[in-house]
């Protein structure tokens, strides 16, 4: 609080609002403040704060903005899929919609610069103007001259601006390979768990107290914090979660003081939400609704339940063959798929290490001849090499489930990999009756 | 008011810091002109010269200021200008075009942007009119009608003149610098730029036609003048309203300049950079610190100061991240370590972990593969860890190889800065192979 209400050039109430507005953040907000100085001082060209994913850099500079009623342009690098727009938000902010309209069809930064100029002339900056770019890192796919021209903006439109940009990725990566104006660097470190704790307690339900929030609280930090340190993430789970943590309350089970049967109630119930809501498997909505229908969690079954795909009889062949071809080294194909296979030392052939296991290392890319050979020797009955099966190998190509490694154009031996996971393929084989794990070099 | 009632007046101390933070921000923001350039009296000279031959005797010349970033190359120049423009002949005579390499991004917008500053008869208002051929040969015939002795020289400065030279045949570059050579319009091309090897990026022809004619901005202070510069910068103007804060303001920053510690972080700051840029961002964050309470830069300030700038920027990032993503970047060093920075896939990290949650027994990080896969990629996202060939659309994505973008030292120091960093992890970490 003290060092919000530092600055000079500001009306005390408003930095009082300010300050209400930004809890944990005081600091940052303060030097933030510093650093601008009084409105009609001049400021530093750019500023560029980055931080991890909702620490608060665009809430911050927000609510500094709105509540100081200070000139500024939020853009969102998101949003301006072309300099165009970019252009056309900050003049409009900044001059109103004429000087938008002044915009030739396809601006460049030399027209931006031009009309700022001119409509900057006719109405002078009196306080420092800001224009804050949000996701800034999305500017570095941008034109290669446009992040140079916003950090010396100032320089080029010789008007009292400042550039803001925000960001999750370090100033390092930005930087252009001739250099450019250096931007004033701040951080905003991240919420440690007695902040979170604070922040979070302070969206409690009006009808209960607010240890008992709190100490709810405490169990889903308790639960989710070595894994999830994102504020509005746990601000959904906290949500979503709360009617269940009550239901032994309204039950008149538990008393609010009895935290640990509560913290019983609600762990197992937690932990499973982070194998489903935490990964989106299983939609909020389904969430609540499987939470007021009493059902039990999980057995909606999530998203990724539904990959496994109906395949004709012989696609399911072609992809097991696919898989086998794929993790097998070559060389040990006659030992696995030929009857009469001659001798093998056993030593030899068992021998390999960590390293080259292919269920660490991925799948590596086969000829179609080895595919085919593969398919033969694992379907029982005899197949004719009809156009069907042919088709249906391009088919599985469509479906993602293989990909084609080699370029399109080649007509003979094209290569493919197979691109499905451990646990699909055994569901697959499963259903044709085949194990698959007998014939996989990793597992013998 | 007269100048001397203001003199003697005692302002109050709120009005004072404001005045104070209005003079030094104008100098560190705006970099406002000094009044001489300091340490290329030299090269001023040399430029004011030439430029002055264009001026007045209608001579035409082509120089290049080259010098890195914050050196003083547009100070030095817009010094030249203001000392030009002061006489009486040159005022009235000379034409300015000022380009830029940043914005004027190819030769018609640059073409366009002469052609409405020197107000030529196709320009209505604030339009230009015609083809891109149309506009050149108007302004190539405007410049050819003219001679030495009636018409009136034209001063063109090329902002970052490096990127002039990427525009398509350098058609604008060879033009100027024809027109230069050529007994026609009296003109002076002025390019600015940061790179040591322009020369070699024009064309022979362009290059030919170029005087070669270059002005270094390398100055190179010794550590002793640091000190005084930063004093210079700091300190107020005999101008300043109230004269006897200013003395006593003037007098603080000489005992800061003097101070040991201030030396020492002085010192630091000289070695990892020279130009003013930087000390300004140095000193600016000083000022922000200055307040009616706090009336004056003490050491502490600038210690502090320095220590935001010096700030490892991925290790503060690193302090941020959750257990997890701590536990998997520990495994990847570990992979770096035992297989020599080849790269990895999320499959070898994820197994590498489950390494050491068999040894270690407690099941406490015992996570899916899922939501490994979540914090692994977000680590991607923060761009700590970057995949080896970016059109991977193909592969999977627990077999996508990535790299880790860290280096040995960092890691460890951000696990010892680490808030409440378990035990077990620690010693993972630090144990040499897995």
């Amino acid at each position: 609080m003290s060092a919000l209400l530092e600055p000079a050039g500001y009306e005390e109430v408003r930095l009082r609002r300010v300050a209400e507005q930004l809890p944990c953040r005081e600091v940052q907000a303060g030097m933030l403040l510093s650093l601008m100085g009084q409105p009609q001082q001049c400021s530093y060209p750019s500023i560029f704060i980055y931080g991890h994913r909702a620490s608060g850099k665009s809430h911050v500079m927000q609510v500094l903005l709105k509540e100081l009623e200070l000139p500024h342009a939020t853009v969102s690098c998101v949003e301006c899929v072309s300099v165009a727009l970019l252009f056309e938000q900050v003049l409009l902010s900044f001059f109103g919609c004429d000087a938008a309209s002044l915009l030739p069809r396809s601006p460049s930064l030399s027209d931006f610069v031009r009309i700022y100029r001119q409509q900057c002339s006719r109405s002078p900056a009196k306080q420092t103007r800001y224009i804050v770019m949000e996701k800034a890192e999305l500017l570095r796919d941008a034109d290669a001259n446009l992040l140079p021209a916003l950090l010396r903006l100032q320089e080029l439109v010789e008007d009292n601006v400042t550039v803001i940009l925000l960001s999750e990725i370090v100033w390092d990566k930005f930087r252009p390979n001739t250099g450019c104006f250096e931007p004033l660097l701040l951080h905003f470190p991240d919420y440690s768990k007695g902040e979170l704790q604070q922040i979070l307690s302070q969206d409690r339900h009006p009808s209960y107290s607010a240890d008992f929030y709190s100490s709810y609280i405490n169990i889903l930090l308790g639960v989710f914090y070595s894994v999830c340190r994102d504020l509005r993430e746990l601000r959904h789970l906290a949500a979503l979660n709360f009617s269940k943590f009550c239901e032994p309350l309204a039950e008149g089970k538990v008393k609010e003081t009895d935290t640990h049967k509560l913290w019983r109630n609600i762990e197992p119930h937690l932990k499973k939400a982070m194998q489903t809501v935490y990964l989106r498997e299983v939609s909020s909505l389904q969430w609540e609704q499987m939470q007021q229908m009493e059902e039990e969690c999980g057995a909606l079954r999530g998203l990724s339940a539904h990959t496994h795909v109906e395949l004709p009889y012989y696609s399911k062949f072609l992809l097991i063959a696919a898989y086998l071809a794929s993790y097998n080294p070559a060389r040990t194909d006659k030992r696995f798929f030929l009857k009469h296979h001659g001798k093998i030392r056993k030593t030899n052939f068992l021998k390999k290490n960590e390293k080259t296991s292919n269920h660490l290392l991925g799948p590596k890319p086969f000829p179609l001849d080895r595919l085919l050979a593969i398919f033969y020797s694992v379907v029982d009955s005899r197949v004719a090499p009809t156009a069907s099966i042919f088709s249906q190998i391009s088919s599985l190509v469509t479906l993602q489930l293989l990909t084609q490694v080699s370029h399109d154009d080649q007509l003979d031996t094209p290569k493919y990999k197979c691109a499905v996971s451990m646990d699909f393929i055994c569901a697959i084989s499963r259903t044709v009756n085949f194990d698959i794990v007998k014939y996989l070099y990793d597992f013998l | 008011m007269s100048k001397r009632k203001v003199e003697d007046a005692h302002l109050p101390a709120g009005e004072c810091i404001t005045q104070l933070q209005d003079i030094l921000r104008k100098r560190f923001c705006r970099q406002e002109l000094p009044v001489r350039p300091e340490g290329v009296q030299a090269q001023h000279k040399h430029l004011l010269e030439l430029l002055k031959r264009t001026a007045v005797h209608g001579e035409s010349n082509s120089v290049l200021i080259v010098g890195p970033r914050g050196a003083g190359k547009t100070m030095l120049l817009k010094c030249v200008l203001r000392d030009l423009v002061e006489e009486k002949d040159v005022q009235k005579n000379l034409l300015q075009v000022h380009l830029s390499g940043l914005l004027q991004t190819d030769d018609r917008i640059a073409l366009k942007e002469i052609t409405r500053q020197l107000h030529l008869e196709n320009v209505v208002g604030d339009k230009v009119f015609g083809s891109f051929a149309e506009n050149l040969s108007f302004l190539l015939e405007a410049l050819k009608r003219g001679d030495r002795s009636s018409s009136r020289p034209v001063l063109f400065i090329l902002d970052e003149f490096d990127l002039f030279a990427h525009h398509k045949n350098q058609t604008l570059l060879y033009n100027l610098f024809d027109v230069s050579q050529s007994a026609q319009a009296p003109i002076a091309v002025v390019g600015l730029t940061c790179r040591l090897d322009v020369l070699e990026l024009l064309e022979k022809r362009v290059k030919s036609r170029f005087s070669h004619r270059q002005i270094h901005l390398l100055s190179s202070p010794t550590f002793p003048q640091y000190p005084d510069r930063v004093r210079t910068q700091l300190s107020l103007p005999d101008e300043f309203p109230d004269s006897k804060f200013a003395q006593d303001w003037n007098a603080s920053v000489k005992t800061l300049c003097e101070d040991k510690s201030v030396q020492e972080v002085l010192q630091r700051h000289f070695n990892s950079s020279k130009d003013f840029r930087s000390m300004h961002m140095l000193l600016m964050l000083c000022l922000s610190r200055v307040s009616v309470a706090k009336p004056a830069i003490k050491p502490a300030d600038l210690l502090e100061a320095s220590r935001l700038y010096f700030a490892d920027a991925k290790a503060n990032m690193l302090h941020g991240l959750s257990i997890l993503e701590l536990c998997l970047i520990i495994a990847m060093k570990h992979l770096n370590d035992v297989y020599e920075g080849e790269p990895f896939n999320l499959q070898m990290v994820h197994n590498e972990f489950k390494k050491f949650l068999q040894r270690k027994s407690n099941s406490m990080y015992n996570f899916d593969q899922p939501v490994i896969l979540k914090a692994f990629e977000h680590l991607q996202q923060l761009e700590l860890i970057r995949p080896v060939d970016s059109s991977s659309a193909k592969t999977q994505r627990e077999y996508q190889l990535m790299r880790l973008m860290l280096d040995h030292s960092q890691i460890m120091e951000a696990l010892q800065k680490y808030p409440q960093c378990p035990t077990d992890v620690k010693q993972w970490a630090m144990s040499a192979f897995g």
